[in-house]
């Protein structure tokens, strides 16, 4: 029972950290772990911590489906700190997990710098970008709104100075393929149409841009890249449209099709 | 108590639904955009990746030129994608050879093919074999540090190159053989290459096409580096240009573009040119049009290029859809390498796959393969070899969308479950393979980039897979 309980204990812990992606906050703040004399009674401590693992886990994976980024992260460092706490002693009682534990701490040091900087939702098709993270707000955020290729419309903030591109990435918008290049003029994923009132006031295009735009989906007179163009307080309330791309006209005549029989 | 703990936590929580297991062959651009979307749209799904290199990635490793490194950009999201818990890599495993894809399919409940294009179309003229004369394919594999390329030692000792295409391959190889060579030395090509280009004499570039400036396949970008390129002279002849202002007054602002900035460039350089009369330029490149090859012509002791004799030719119809025809004349331009950069082509993998031998591709409808439930395709296999990355990335999300839909309306029966990699991995033992795993890649990965740290590029690329397989001690 006390080999099974030592057993499981390590995998356990494994298993438990891709479902939260609680990585970085977890192991960010562990110091020592704290001595412990004796050893405790390991069934029902092991049974007790399994229970609180399962009842805490439940909520924050039923959370991560479909938040956005904040309170996934908010419940999930909560939930961290709640475990952390709980596992700790146990380890050191097993005394055998500790170099386990230990281990974890150094593996995903490495990581967990990358983690944070990595999109929250999973499967995005950009990397978050490192420009706006952690920057203090300027003044007022702007409005932005993003008419999505299916329609939908995507409202968020975004800051003065921030490219269209920035404020996809950074806000986590479900804009499939956008910003394949990450803002370096070498695609044309991040092409946006925008409003004629708009798009006259818009800094001037450079050659480099049109010559990417040029190669883009369902180009406009009002088209621009996203990455190059930059929040400006007069953009506040501004509605721009992702254009639709070939398998978006045959998707969208799937699901005609299916409402019809 | 402690056996249902072991046996995962995990699968307690997640939903009660069997997950669905995808195969995807092949790891460049097309392979990796379809797992990237399959994983988003559907919660449960796992998808394996297998690929026939130990490393991934295909042609944005292999076929994006070194002095792009933004295109290479898009690696960032494959690799988040790779790392995500419900995908897996598994390279060294060559599909068709290794494991079929009848044996992927018992073990998957949709397999797709994204293996792309790793042949090329041939002239089918006299000569073609002779020494000197090369694929582009070959060409941009030698200098990207392909493996089956490593050792094509590419004679760089005359002083003219003859590239046959107009594409955006034709230009990359231009663009690399007369770089300066400081602009090269920082980027991630590979140090023999490197050295070879070093010593080479090449000094002049021309590339040839069968039809005129208005059906050129190569995109602005590419061009308007090209003209820009230090130390090198752009040589157009007005004359392939005349009357062609009007022509494309009306027509879509891309060609519109690309044309204008060519008749520019035409015009400039020739006035340049008679000022600078005797400056000594280093070196030259330029566009020839209307002209077709119909021999590779042999040097006195019949061993290596001399030259090629073209059949210059006139256009049938217009735009995108003119055909070139021989006039009955002439010409012959020597030169010492030829480059042959008039497509990639597909080949197939295994006999359970149909195969369009005419067009070279894998016969299907919005991506699922014909005849062959449960397989689809993406990328070039699927298409052709055409386009650039977003083309492909959004060709893989389409063929993503019938694989979702398919599992969505019960097409693939996922009540039944399948093994996934647990079937295949005891296949590839019993056959002596043993796969590379993404975490084994990214050794790979940080040897390459320490060791180009010393000499100031990104990295060296490994071109030996023997030893890339070593380096993790396989």
């Amino acid at each position: 029972m006390m080999l099974v309980t030592i057993l499981c204990s390590v995998p356990v812990s494994a298993l438990i950290q891709p479902q939260v992606g609680w990585k970085a906050t977890r192991f960010k703040q562990s110091p020592s772990l704290p001595p412990q004399g004796g050893c405790p009674n390991f069934s029902l401590f092991f049974f007790f911590l399994l229970s609180t693992i399962f009842i805490t886990l439940t909520p924050a994976c039923l959370a991560t489906k479909d938040t956005p980024g904040d309170t996934k992260q908010d419940l999930s460092s909560m939930i961290a700190q709640g475990i952390s706490g709980l596992v700790r002693p146990l380890l050191s009682g097993l005394k055998v997990s500790k170099t386990h534990f230990v281990y974890f701490c150094k593996v995903t040091e490495q990581n967990c710098i990358r983690s944070k900087q990595v999109s929250r939702r999973g499967f995005s098709s950009t990397c978050k970008l490192q420009c706006a993270s952690g920057e203090s707000s300027s003044a007022d955020p702007v409005t932005v709104h993003f008419i999505n290729r299916d329609g939908e419309r995507l409202t968020t903030t975004a800051k003065e100075g921030e490219s269209l591109l920035e404020v996809v990435v950074n806000q986590n918008l479900a804009i499939d393929g956008f910003g394949a290049c990450e803002g370096t003029l070498a695609c044309s994923t991040c092409h946006l149409i925008f409003e004629k009132d708009v798009f006259q006031k818009l800094d001037a295009i450079s050659d480099e841009e049109m010559d990417m735009l040029d190669l883009a989906y369902g180009l406009t007179e009002t088209s621009r890249l996203g990455c190059q163009v930059r929040i400006k307080k007069l953009m506040d309330g501004l509605t721009v449209r992702v254009p639709v791309e070939v398998s978006d006209i045959r998707s969208q005549l799937e699901v005609g099709k299916q409402s019809k029989q | 108590m402690a056996a249902p703990a072991r046996v995962g936590l995990r699968r307690w929580l997640s939903s009660r639904a069997p997950a669905p297991r995808i195969c995807v062959v092949g790891s460049g651009p097309a392979g990796f955009y379809t797992a990237q979307h399959i994983l988003k749209h559907h919660d449960l799904a796992q998808v394996d990746i297998y690929e026939k290199l130990p490393v991934p990635f295909g042609l944005v490793r292999f076929g994006v030129a070194p002095d792009h490194p933004e295109v290479k950009n898009v690696i960032n999201t494959f690799t988040h994608t790779a790392r995500s818990d419900r995908c897996a890599y598994y390279g060294n495993v060559t599909v068709g050879r290794d494991v079929t894809v009848g044996e992927l399919q018992q073990a998957y409940h949709a397999v797709v093919l994204s293996y792309g294009a790793e042949d090329n179309r041939v002239l089918g003229i006299p000569g073609e074999n002779l020494s000197g004369v090369y694929s582009a394919r070959a060409f941009v594999g030698w200098y990207n540090g392909l493996p089956e390329n490593r050792d094509l030692k590419p004679d760089l000792s005359c002083e003219t190159a003859l590239i046959l295409g107009h594409g955006n391959v034709a230009l990359d190889i231009a663009r690399i053989l007369l770089s300066p060579l400081d602009f090269l030395r920082k980027t991630d090509i590979t140090d023999c290459s490197l050295a070879a280009l070093a010593c080479s004499k090449v000094k002049r570039v021309w590339l040839a096409g069968r039809r005129g400036p208005l059906q050129v396949a190569f995109t602005i970008k590419e061009l308007r580096e090209m003209i820009n390129l230090p130390g090198t002279q752009p040589v157009l002849n007005p004359a392939d240009f005349t009357g062609l202002e009007n022509a494309v007054k009306d027509a879509p602002r891309p060609r519109k573009r690309l044309t204008e900035l060519m008749i520019k460039t035409a015009l400039e350089k020739h006035r340049e040119k008679a000022v600078m009369a005797q400056a000594a330029v280093p070196r030259q490149w330029g566009l020839k049009f209307q002209r077709s090859p119909q021999e590779v012509l042999p040097t006195a002791d019949g061993m290596r290029v001399r030259g090629v004799r073209m059949a210059l030719t006139r256009l049938e119809g217009s735009g995108d859809s003119a055909k070139a025809v021989p006039t009955g004349d002439m010409e012959e331009l020597e030169c010492g390498l030829v480059l042959s950069s008039i497509g990639y082509r597909s080949l197939p993998l295994d006999p359970a796959v149909p195969f369009d031998t005419q067009h070279s591709i894998i016969p299907n409808n919005l991506g699922r393969v014909m005849g062959v439930p449960g397989l689809y395709c993406s990328g070039w296999v699927k298409r052709g070899p055409v386009g650039v990355i977003i083309t492909t990335m959004n060709d893989s999300f389409d063929t993503a969308q019938s694989v979702l839909e398919d599992l969505q309306e019960g097409v693939l029966d996922v009540s039944v479950s399948k093994e996934g990699f647990g079937a295949v991995g005891s296949i590839l033992r019993s056959r002596g393979i043993r796969p590379v795993s993404f975490s084994e890649w990214e050794k790979i990965d940080a040897a390459e980039v320490a060791r180009g740290k010393a000499a100031g590029k990104p990295r060296e690329k490994i071109v030996d897979p023997q030893e890339m397989l070593q380096l993790i001690g396989h």
